[in-house]
């Protein structure tokens, strides 16, 4: 049974369960219910029409529980009444599922959280898995994200920002866990892009499959961490970076242009070098002038460095680092990088040193500690 | 989705303000202060950022290899160490400023005459795995 096409039927059946009058965390439940009931019984009895299938044992799962609570006795005199209403289009149910996922009443990790088991149709085990906390957290995590998006009525359009930004912060988390974040993430985003026409989320789409073209090279056999110049290029994925340029492309020429295309366009430069010394730095240093103008953020002015430091030269690059606050994440790891490329190696082993007890990750970490190494040892040497 | 470890000092960490030693407590003030803690972790449980929470011994020992075939060496119980960790507790939020907001409730269990101890505490961010888009050209 194929799994991911099973979790792609989740959105549209709670929509329909929805629609007909259950509460939004009731239908929820039951849908994880028929979908267990599904995992479990496909396999041997495949049904004709799966979608059918999941909305009848659903609906009765959601009736079965309504009716197992006494107090809610009215409401279930109500949706018994109801008529099922006939075949409806699922496209818009999707897409304000979507939205009541990623509601602004949430926090970022309730947003990522109810959007993967709601519209990912994970379970809450999977989910609490892939973020390493106990289930009963995450089940607390959904259950109260659930409450507060209860009174939140479906029928009003979202701001798809807050969809990006949430599904975006699905993918950075990577594969720490049994389940594939950052695959499910690309799902989530193509899924998306189908029932809704905006340059930003194939943007992010397109963002999203370039960085995943490549995440075999990204790492080395012992584990550690490949820079983008070191990599094996024969081992990034031509056939997702080709779908990725493509969605791109498509998106750019709509002239609507946004920080997800834009990081995107930075990327499809990267995968379009046959080598590292061909990027084309120039381009790039481009797009991060865009990026800059669309977000002002400070992280990009560092990105930006790198690139006219690679363009330009690195004292060029030093130059376009100095306004810049020393306190950012990375700053020191920047620093380092440009120093070492101007010739000054013992500035640019202090710097990596810094920028290694600075650093958010151990892969990162690791990686600068043993920058700071080589060019220790290769100092030690000259002297001896 | 940032994880962060709340420790909790025997000895290391600067005088609290509430500065008298538990042994010191009325019973009634040592339980206030248990049932705080306990609410406290139930608290977290309740709002999904409750990650694990352990209290450890003060006894304790160093430990060390000590060459091929020969059964490590034990110093202990360390009497002279500065630096004692009573206990962690680790939470998963949404962010720093979220993080230093719990351990400012935490540090405000009460102690002697029912009053917070305004113990510190000392906040740690864990080390993640890299994020996926990154470009990492150096």
């Amino acid at each position: 049974m194929d799994e991911a096409l099973l979790r792609g039927l989740v959105p549209g059946v709670l929509g329909i369960l929805v629609r007909r009058g259950a509460d939004f965390a009731a239908a929820e439940d039951a849908v994880q219910d028929a979908l267990v009931e599904a995992v479990r019984t496909w396999p041997a009895d495949p049904p004709r029409d799966p979608k059918g299938w999941l909305v009848t044992v659903a609906w009765r799962r959601f009736l079965d529980a309504t009716r197992a609570d006494a107090a809610r006795r009215r409401r279930e005199d109500r949706v018994e009444e109801e008529p099922a209403p006939g075949p409806v289009p699922a496209v818009d149910d999707t897409l304000r599922l979507y939205f009541l996922c990623a509601h602004p009443s949430l926090s970022p990790s309730s947003a990522v959280a109810l959007t993967l088991r709601a519209v990912g149709g994970l379970t809450t085990r999977q989910i609490a898995g892939a973020y390493l906390v106990p289930e009963a957290t995450m089940a607390q995590r959904i259950s109260r994200a659930k409450r507060t998006v209860s009174g939140v009525r479906l029928d009003r359009p979202g701001d798809v920002a807050t969809v990006l930004r949430v599904l975006y912060l699905v993918f950075n988390e990577g594969y720490s866990g049994d389940v594939d974040l950052a695959a499910e993430a690309i799902r989530l985003a193509r899924q998306l892009a189908a029932v809704i026409d905006h340059p930003e989320v194939a943007g992010l789409l397109a963002l999203m499959l370039l960085h995943h073209a490549r995440r075999a090279a990204r790492t080395g056999p012992d584990g550690g961490l490949v820079p983008l110049a070191e990599q094996d290029r024969g081992r990034w994925d031509t056939a997702a970076i080709a779908e990725g340029v493509g969605i791109l492309q498509a998106a750019l020429a709509r002239d609507r242009l946004g920080e997800f295309q834009a990081q995107a366009a930075v990327a499809a430069l990267h995968a379009d070098a046959p080598t590292a010394e061909e990027t084309d730095w120039v381009q790039i240093v481009e797009w991060y002038d865009e990026l800059a103008r669309l977000t002002d953020s400070p992280v990009v002015r560092l990105n930006r460095a790198v690139a006219v430091g690679e363009a330009d030269g690195p004292r060029a690059g030093l130059a376009a680092l100095a306004p810049l606050d020393g306190s950012l994440p990375r700053y020191a790891a920047v620093a380092a990088y440009l120093h070492e490329r101007a010739g000054d190696a013992a500035t640019a082993a202090r710097l990596y040193a810094e920028a290694a007890r600075r650093a958010p990750n151990l892969a990162e970490r690791d990686h600068l500690t043993r920058r700071a190494a080589r060019l220790n040892t290769d100092r030690s040497d000259r002297s001896r | 989705m940032a994880k962060y470890l709340l420790l909790k000092h025997y000895r290391g960490a600067p005088d609290p303000v509430n500065d008298v030693p538990m042994d010191r407590w009325t019973p009634e003030e040592i339980s206030a202060h248990v049932r705080y803690m306990n609410d406290f972790a139930d608290r977290l449980r309740e709002s999904g950022e409750f990650v694990d929470g352990q209290a450890l011994a003060p006894e304790g020992a160093w430990v060390r290899y000590d060459g091929e075939g020969r059964p490590p060496v034990t110093d202990g119980p360390f009497a002279e160490t500065k630096d004692l960790i009573a206990g962690w507790m680790v939470i998963d939020v949404d962010g720093y400023e979220r993080a230093v907001e719990l351990a400012g409730e935490l540090s405000a269990a009460p102690g002697a005459g029912g009053k917070p101890i305004h113990e510190w505490l000392e906040v740690r961010p864990f080390l993640t795995a890299p994020p996926t888009a990154a470009e990492w050209c150096h």
